[in-house]
C-alpha cells in the first residue's frame, strides 16, 4: 500500500455512499421494474387502455433521463444540451426509414455510432470548461443540433418528417403492436439499468463520481478525469440516442421541436423531480413529470401557467426529489 | 452596389450586436456578482417589449411608453426577485437553472394568455422614422442608428457606473468576494437587489426598443437568451467589457453570415446546395465561433479579473 492510495481513499469512499442508503436501493428498483411489467396486464383487466401509450412514452424519456443521470447525477456534470442526442437518434431513424431501411439491426449501429461522434467531438470542447460555462455550452451545442434539424429540408426541415411505417427488429415487427412496444421499451429500460449501474459501481464510476467531490484528489491518484469524464459522456450520449429511436417509432414524426433546448430543460426536470444520482429516481421522474403533465393538459391547454410555478415550489420546498420524499416516507433518514 | 449592401449589412449587425449587449450586460452582471444563473432572464426581455406594446398603444407616445413599460418591467424584475430569486442565491446552479426554467413556461404562457399567441408590433415614433442619407446611394432607417446610439449611451453608462462609481466598486468587490464586501458593514442583499432590478431593466429596456423592428411574440426571449448566453461565453462570463465585444461579434458574425453565406458557397458549389448548407452553416455560425473561441480560450476572450 502506497501514499498514494491512502490519499485517495477518503475521496473513494464518500463518493461510493450512494444517494439512498444501499440496502433499499435494489428493493425499490425491483419493486419499481415489477409494477412496471403487470402495466399491460392491468391495462387489460380495466385500466384505461390510453395508460399504456402515457407509460411507453414516459419509458422512452425515462431511458434519456437515465443516461442523463449518468453525468449529471454521478458525474455532476450539468448537460443542458441532451435532447440533441435523442434528436440523433429520432432523426437517423426517420431518414432511413424514409430511405427504406426499416430494419433496427441497421439503424441501430447508425444510431450509436452518430451519437458517439458528436458526444466525442462535443464533449472534448464541453469538458474543458467546468460550472456554468459546461452548463451554456452544452446548451449551445444543443442549438447546434436544433438549427441543423430546422435545415434538413430534404427531411421535413422545420415542418418534421411523417414517418409512414416502423422499424422492425430482425425481421418481426415488434413496434407494431402496443402491447410489445411496451415490452420492448421495458427491456431496453431494464437493459440501459442494468448497464448504468454496472458503470456507477465499477471503479470507473468511482472514479467518476469523486471527481464531482474533488476533481484535484483524483487526478493525483493518477487517474485521468478528463477522459473519464467523456467516456461517461460518450455512454450517455449513446444511450440517449437508444431513446430517440424509439420515440421516433411512437410518434411517427420527427421534427426539430424533438431538440429544443426546452426539451433538454424538461430532461433535467425528471431528474431532479426524482431525485439526483439515484438511477431509479430518474425513471421515477420521467413517469412522474409524464403523467402530470397529461393530466394538467387534459384540465386546460394553458397548463403551462400552473406546471411552471409547480416546478418553481418544488425546487425551492423539496431536496433530494421524489426518492428521498419515498425515503422519509420509509421513516428512515439517511444524514 | 456590393459595397453598400455590405455597409448596411455591418450596420445591421452592429445594432443587433448592440442589442444582445443590452440583454447579455444583465445576465452577466447578475452571474458575475451574485453567481447567479437567470434563465428567465429572456423572459424579462420579451416582457420588456409586451409591456412596450400596450403602454405605447395606452399613451400613444413612444416615449412615455417606453417609460412606462420600463417601470413596469422594474416592478415585475423586484417582484421576482421577492418571491423566487433571492431564496436561489445560497442554491446551487442546478436548481437555479430548474426554477428559473419553471419561470418560463409560466411567463411564456401567461403572455400568451393576456396578449394572445398571433404576433403584435409597435408603430417606429414618428420622430425617428425616415431615413438617413449615410453616403451615395445608402440609405439607413433613423430608427437603427437611435438604436444603436442609444445602446452604446447605456453601454457607456454601465462602463461609468461599474468602473468609476463607489456603487460599482462594492459591485466589483461583491464579484469577487461577496462575503469579504459584507463583513466591511455593505449591506450585501440591498446590493444585490439593485443589480438585480438593474439587470432587468436593461434586458426590458432592449425588449421594448426591439419592439418597433422585430414582430412581439411569445418565446422571443428565448431566442435571444441562448444568443445573449452564447455572447457572454464567448466574451468570458462576469465581464461588461467581454459582454460587448462578445455581442458586437455575435451580432456581427450572424447577420453577415445569413447574408453573405450563400453568395460564398456558391463559389465552391451549385447553387441549390449552396442555399440547403448556406442555411444550416448560418444559423450554426456563431456556434461555431464559440466553440473555437472555447477551444483556444477556455475562459472567454475578455474574462473578467479576479475570476477564474
Amino acid at each position: 500500500m502506497s501514499a498514494e492510495f491512502a490519499s485517495i481513499r477518503p475521496a473513494l469512499a464518500e463518493a461510493a455512499r450512494p444517494a439512498a442508503p444501499p440496502r433499499r436501493r435494489p428493493v425499490v428498483a425491483i419493486v419499481l421494474f415489477l409494477a412496471l411489467a403487470a402495466m399491460p396486464l392491468a391495462v387489460s383487466l380495466g385500466l384505461p387502455a390510453h395508460w399504456l401509450t402515457l407509460v411507453t412514452r414516459a419509458l422512452i424519456f425515462a431511458i434519456a433521463a437515465l443516461s442523463l443521470d449518468l453525468i449529471l447525477g454521478v458525474g455532476g456534470l450539468v448537460s443542458f444540451g441532451h435532447a440533441a442526442f435523442i434528436g440523433i437518434g429520432a432523426y437517423a431513424t426517420g431518414i432511413m426509414i424514409t430511405e427504406g431501411r426499416s430494419e433496427a439491426l441497421l439503424i441501430l449501429p447508425v444510431i450509436l455510432a452518430a451519437c458517439a461522434l458528436f458526444a466525442a467531438i462535443t464533449g472534448a470542447v464541453s469538458l474543458r470548461t467546468r460550472g456554468v460555462a459546461f452548463i451554456m455550452i452544452t446548451l449551445a451545442f444543443g442549438q447546434m443540433a436544433y438549427f441543423l434539424a430546422q435545415a434538413l429540408s430534404a427531411y421535413g426541415g422545420d415542418d418534421g418528417l411523417t414517418l409512414y411505417e416502423r422499424s422492425t427488429l430482425a425481421g418481426f415487427k415488434p413496434f407494431a403492436n402496443r402491447t410489445s412496444f411496451y415490452y420492448v421499451t421495458l427491456a431496453t429500460l431494464a437493459g440501459c439499468y442494468l448497464l448504468i449501474s454496472t458503470i456507477v459501481a465499477s471503479r470507473f464510476g468511482r472514479a467518476l463520481r469523486a471527481a464531482r467531490e474533488n476533481a484535484t484528489r483524483v487526478t493525483v491518484t493518477g487517474y485521468d478525469v478528463g477522459r473519464i469524464r467523456l467516456i461517461a459522456y460518450v455512454i450517455s450520449g449513446m444511450i440517449a440516442g437508444l431513446s430517440g429511436f424509439l420515440l421516433a417509432n411512437q410518434t411517427d414524426f420527427v421534427s426539430p421541436a424533438f431538440i429544443s433546448w426546452q426539451r433538454s430543460g424538461e430532461l433535467i426536470f425528471m431528474v431532479v423531480l426524482g431525485g439526483v444520482g439515484s438511477l431509479h429516481g430518474a425513471i421515477i421522474g420521467a413517469l412522474a413529470y409524464l403523467f402530470a403533465e397529461d393530466v394538467l393538459s387534459g384540465w386546460t391547454e394553458h397548463w403551462r401557467v400552473i406546471f411552471g410555478p409547480l416546478i418553481v415550489l418544488f425546487v425551492l420546498f423539496t431536496r433530494g426529489g421524489l426518492v428521498g420524499i419515498i425515503g422519509k416516507l420509509g421513516g428512515r433518514r439517511d444524514d | 452596389m456590393t459595397t453598400s449592401l455590405l455597409i448596411v449589412q455591418i450596420l445591421n449587425g452592429l445594432q443587433f450586436g448592440i442589442l444582445l449587449f443590452l440583454v447579455a450586460a444583465g445576465l452577466t452582471l447578475v452571474f458575475g456578482v451574485m453567481d447567479f444563473i437567470n434563465l428567465a432572464h429572456g423572459v424579462q426581455y420579451m416582457l420588456g417589449a409586451y409591456l412596450a406594446v400596450t403602454f405605447v398603444g395606452l399613451t400613444g407616445s413612444f416615449v412615455l411608453g417606453l417609460a412606462l413599460a420600463l417601470a413596469a418591467a422594474l416592478l415585475i424584475g423586484l417582484a421576482l426577485e421577492f418571491l423566487v430569486f433571492r431564496h436561489l442565491y445560497e442554491r446551487d446552479h442546478l436548481d437555479q437553472v430548474l426554477a428559473t426554467f419553471g419561470l418560463i413556461l409560466l411567463l411564456n404562457q401567461g403572455v400568451k394568455i393576456i396578449w394572445g399567441a398571433a404576433p403584435l408590433s409597435v408603430p417606429v415614433p414618428e420622430f425617428l422614422t425616415g431615413s438617413i442619407r449615410l453616403m451615395d446611394g445608402i440609405l439607413y432607417p433613423v430608427y437603427r442608428v437611435a438604436l444603436i446610439g442609444s445602446g452604446l449611451a447605456v453601454g457607456g453608462l454601465l462602463w461609468f457606473i461599474v468602473e468609476k462609481t463607489r456603487t460599482g466598486m462594492l459591485l466589483r468587490a461583491g464579484a469577487s468576494n461577496a462575503s469579504m464586501v459584507s463583513a466591511l458593514g455593505v449591506d450585501i442583499r440591498k446590493l444585490f437587489m439593485i443589480v438585480f432590478a438593474f439587470g432587468t431593466m436593461l434586458a426590458g429596456f432592449a425588449g421594448a426598443m426591439a419592439a418597433p423592428i422585430l414582430s412581439v411574440e411569445p418565446g422571443m426571449g428565448d431566442t435571444v437568451l441562448i444568443l445573449a448566453f452564447v455572447v457572454i461565453v464567448v466574451g468570458g462570463i462576469g465581464s461588461i467589457r467581454g459582454a460587448f465585444v462578445g455581442a458586437l461579434i455575435v451580432g456581427l458574425v450572424d447577420t453577415l453570415g445569413r447574408s453573405f453565406m450563400n453568395d460564398l458557397l456558391r463559389l465552391f458549389m451549385s447553387a441549390p446546395s449552396a442555399r440547403a448548407t448556406g442555411a444550416a452553416l448560418s444559423s450554426m455560425l456563431i456556434y461555431l465561433v464559440m466553440a473555437i473561441v472555447l477551444f483556444v480560450r477556455p475562459e472567454g476572450l475578455l474574462p473578467a479579473k479576479g475570476r477564474s
